[in-house]
């Protein structure tokens, strides 16, 4: 099973990224191997539509799982046909949200937001 | 001439000024591109109506043909394609029908449907040629309509009115491009200023001359005019908060069209905004 999480920097240390589409990395996990890799988001960058983008790259990295704190209807629904099933992480931090996750604590997220399109 | 009328905010007026000065110009064309909300028909009435639906195109993928390379995907500038399983999956309302998809594909499996996403209705109210479009509910972009009702105005010596949709967006970009000067409504408040700015910014950046309406003038509030003035925007008219305009408003009446004044003060108008824009 693989784990993909928004990520803010590419080390162990970093925090979870608020936002999934502009996140600057993905973290991807892989619990059976025990590795962690970390893949940049070129969605980050995208002037919209960011957020397929970034599903395309989590859909490619053969993860079976998405941990993070908000995603949009448009990726929820890439994901969904690619059967990569969304999470809702709880709080910013990394490892406590793994292990959250593995004790069965974390909740499936049921609420997607709309596009942005170029708002805050 | 071409004269569009815009707003940063909404509610301000635009409709209102729209359909006056078409009606004091008696023979005119009013085109409604607040594609959302298009209102300029509750005034005008337009008659003998004759409607068109409007169709984008849209990719269809034949997984038989697809071989999997993902060249659509990659070419697609929108982000509109996601390849999942075996072949792309289209998002409809991030898709911008370029056809881009269909040229790349080096296996003909893109082909392309019709999908509507409004109207445009056409009709006259007297002497107006009215043109209305209406964008679909549930549409996320009322571009198709706005250039489907554009292209209904003839090139003609009269005077054609492009009632815009509000804000300062991709739509109104999109109903300012052929004008010949834009009339931008605006009310004396901080937050009427502050929109005002933003639809100032984008007639600028398109190099079009324009002037100002102050609607509901007349209170303490200068500093709409203050900017007006330091920009060099001339201020055309200044229409103050009267509850007889309410009334006539609200009852779906055209001032020009039911009161002398009023149709003074818009024939005026149109002679100022002809002189501006040397039309």
């Amino acid at each position: 099973m693989k784990i993909a999480i928004p990520v803010n920097e590419n080390k162990s240390e970093s925090s979870i990224c608020v936002s999934f589409g502009r996140a600057p990395y993905f973290m991807l996990h892989d619990v059976e191997e025990k590795t962690t890799k970390y893949i940049a988001n070129t969605a980050a960058e995208a002037q919209g539509g960011a957020g397929l983008k970034a599903a395309q790259l989590i859909v490619d990295s053969g993860a079976n799982i998405l941990l993070t704190i908000r995603c949009g209807q448009n990726a929820a629904e890439a994901l969904n046909a690619a059967q990569i099933k969304i999470y809702k992480a709880d709080g910013l931090g990394v490892a406590e949200n793994l292990a959250a996750f593995l004790e069965g604590k974390l909740a499936p997220m049921t609420q997607f937001h709309a596009g942005f399109h170029g708002h805050q | 001439m071409k004269l569009a009328v815009l707003s940063g905010k909404g509610g301000t007026g635009k409709t209102f000024v729209s359909v006056n000065l078409a009606a004091a110009a008696g023979s005119a064309i009013y085109i409604d591109c607040d594609v959302e909300e298009p209102n300029g028909r509750i005034f005008l009435r337009p008659e003998n109506l004759i409607s068109k639906t409007i169709n984008i195109k849209q990719p269809v993928f034949d997984s038989e043909k697809c071989t999997g390379c993902r060249k659509c995907v990659a070419f697609c500038r929108f982000n509109a394609l996601v390849y999942v399983k075996t072949k792309p999956m289209l998002f409809s309302e991030v898709c911008h029908s370029c056809g881009g998809c269909r040229l790349v594909c080096p296996s003909g499996a893109v082909s392309e449907t019709e999908k509507p996403v409004g109207n445009v209705e056409c009709g006259k109210s007297g002497d107006i040629r009215v043109v209305t479009g209406c964008m679909d509910l549930g549409e996320a972009s009322g571009i198709p309509v706005i250039r489907a009702a554009l292209a209904e105005a003839p090139d003609t010596d009269d005077l054609t009115v492009i009632d815009c949709p509000p804000g300062s967006a991709c739509s109104v970009m999109e109903s300012i491009q052929a004008a010949d000067y834009c009339l931008l409504v605006a009310e004396p408040t901080a937050f009427g200023l502050h929109n005002f700015k933003m639809v100032y910014e984008l007639v600028s950046l398109l190099h079009k001359p324009c002037g100002a309406v102050i609607n509901k003038a007349g209170g303490k509030y200068t500093e709409l005019d203050d900017f007006c003035c330091e920009h060099g925007v001339p201020v055309l008219l200044r229409i103050p908060y009267s509850e007889k305009l309410a009334r006539l408003g609200a009852s779906g009446q055209i001032a020009a069209l039911s009161d002398s004044e009023y149709a003074e003060m818009f024939r005026s108008l149109l002679g100022d905004i002809r002189r501006e824009a040397h039309v």
